[in-house]
């Protein structure tokens, strides 16, 4: 299904980003959520559609106000937003409904309002990985690298050199977390915390959140802002259990999503101005580019050492500074598709000039789900 | 009050099985009747082509190390470092693992290095399937 004819009208993050404990998860959605109206000049009378993670569609239009004749829950991970805006796209086609709102907010820093997840003993998580030690995505999502390194012969140096050209990127946003330059040798003597992982190769852990509003693109040309099209997008998941992920080196949910959100937008790698990969940790952009297509298999580390990715360089990936720099609360998808919504509107801080298309990747649990989706700011 | 050990599986009526033969000392997985596949974690039908006529055996308990980290953080149960592994088992299937009487280093765990099961007992019930280098 091309998904031309559907376009984001409104988009803001929460005012304040980082350590924000002030406010409660679901008032972070709510401020991002107001902020995002705000952005398009529309109130919650105006919307009809709410899609959400975490948090449920059910609470958000209460807490906002919104009585909505379509709602979508669907809570993957940090790229259900990504899935949210397909499924809107979708909605808004088939006249489900006419005006969607899709909110993150995650107090991940201060964890007010975000009681702890726990993995049940009864769930084959709980049977059959709990018992051998992981806590938490450092320990679980970094586990299939040292396989995906010995089969391409990549390098810990390499792997630094992703969180080294990211801290360029968000030396550029005065909203990044992290700003000062580092260098590969700073990754890694940086503290140890899963071998071959050490701190900096993994996200920051922070407060924040984001919507997107949307709606038909004959209307997008009746609001303030300059509507970014949705040109193409996907969707898939595999395990969730990192262990029986069918491939060690590769993502098959990435190799779904992203070759169908390409095929829905009609367009080669060659049209992609602008490039964000959710950087949960330093190999994810690598496994992104092999399996989105950009580069060949084992390919992408080098590509990012070379600076291809770099600021001035060919494809210019992960502008705001990715999870690595610029902020993560648990949940990223949203950050990245707020980046790429920027740049289609010429806005973002690390502006690429006259991007047209750009491509925003999104993974949710360890490679558990992917979500793609394709935006422009040309009306196909 | 002795300290929290690891986190202990709770079996369900489709993993029972599993759990009841690492407590008797034996590796069980499933195999399909009906295509040959062999799968892992246990379900009563087969995730290859949907058939409910599935076997349990006692797999070789021999596999190869697949990858790994090595975690520096506190668990409960656990004395950092350790590596947090996955084998690969002759029959095919992955399963996460912990490499036991082995030096808990990248030098001493090495990828493709052939490994064994071993039993470890946490509780009257639970018996945990952990692997170390293979011997001979």
């Amino acid at each position: 299904m091309p998904h031309n004819t559907v376009a984001v009208v409104g988009a803001a993050e929460t005012t304040k980003l980082g350590v924000v404990p002030d406010m409660s998860q679901i008032q972070l959605h709510a401020d991002a959520a107001l902020n995002a109206m705000a952005d398009c000049g529309l109130g919650p009378k105006d919307i009809d559609g709410i899609a959400t993670a975490v948090e449920t569609p059910v609470q958000l239009a209460q807490y906002l106000g919104i009585t909505p004749t379509w709602v979508d829950g669907t809570s993957v991970g940090g790229c259900s937003f990504m899935i949210h805006v397909r499924h809107a796209a979708a909605a808004i086609e088939a006249g489900l409904a006419k005006t969607i709102l899709v909110t993150h907010g995650e107090s991940g820093k201060s964890r007010v309002g975000n009681p702890p997840r726990s993995i049940h003993p009864q769930s084959l998580n709980g049977q059959f990985e709990q018992p051998f030690g992981p806590m938490g995505p450092p320990s679980l999502f970094t586990i299939p690298v040292l396989r995906y390194m010995k089969t391409y012969g990549v390098t810990e140096e390499q792997i630094a050199q992703v969180a080294v050209v990211q801290r360029e990127w968000a030396g550029m946003n005065p909203r990044a977390t992290f700003r000062n330059p580092i260098t590969t040798e700073d990754v890694l003597n940086s503290r140890m915390i899963a071998y071959p992982f050490r701190l900096l190769m993994c996200c920051l852990v922070t407060d924040g959140g984001g919507a997107l509003i949307l709606t038909s693109a004959d209307r997008a040309k009746d609001f303030p802002q300059k509507p970014v099209y949705i040109l193409g997008t996907g969707e898939s998941v595999e395990t969730p259990m990192v262990s029986q992920m069918e491939d060690f080196t590769s993502s098959r949910a990435f190799r779904v999503a992203g070759p169908t959100a390409f095929k829905e937008a009609g367009i080669t790698h060659k049209d992609v101005d602008h490039l964000m990969i959710y950087d949960a940790f330093a190999h994810l952009p690598i496994y992104g580019l092999e399996d989105l297509g950009f580069v060949g298999r084992g390919e992408g580390a080098p590509f990012i050492a070379a600076r291809n990715t770099a600021p001035g360089g060919k494809l210019p990936m992960n502008t705001n500074g990715g999870g690595l720099s610029y902020m993560h609360s648990g949940m990223y998808g949203m950050y990245a598709l707020q980046e790429s919504v920027r740049q289609m509107r010429g806005i973002s801080p690390a502006q690429v000039p006259d991007a047209k298309i750009s491509v925003c990747h999104g993974v949710g649990g360890m490679f558990a789900a992917s979500g793609t989706i394709i935006f422009s700011n040309q009306r196909p | 009050m002795p300290e929290p050990g690891r986190a202990l599986p709770q079996p369900t009526p489709e993993t029972q099985h599993f759990w009841e033969g690492t407590k008797a000392g034996e590796l069980r997985l499933q195999r399909c009747d009906a295509c040959a596949k062999v799968y892992f974690p246990p379900r009563p039908f087969c995730p290859g082509c949907a058939s409910r006529q599935v076997s349990v055996f006692k797999a070789s308990g021999k596999g190869v190390l697949y990858s790994y980290v090595i975690h520096h953080r506190p668990v409960p149960g656990f004395k950092p470092p350790y590596a947090i592994a996955v084998v690969q088992l002759e029959e095919g299937p992955r399963m996460m693992t912990n490499i036991v009487e082995c030096a808990q280093t990248p030098e001493a765990l090495q990828l493709d290095m052939p490994v064994e099961v071993v039993f470890e007992a946490q509780t009257d019930t639970i018996t945990l399937p952990l692997f170390r280098p293979a011997k001979g």
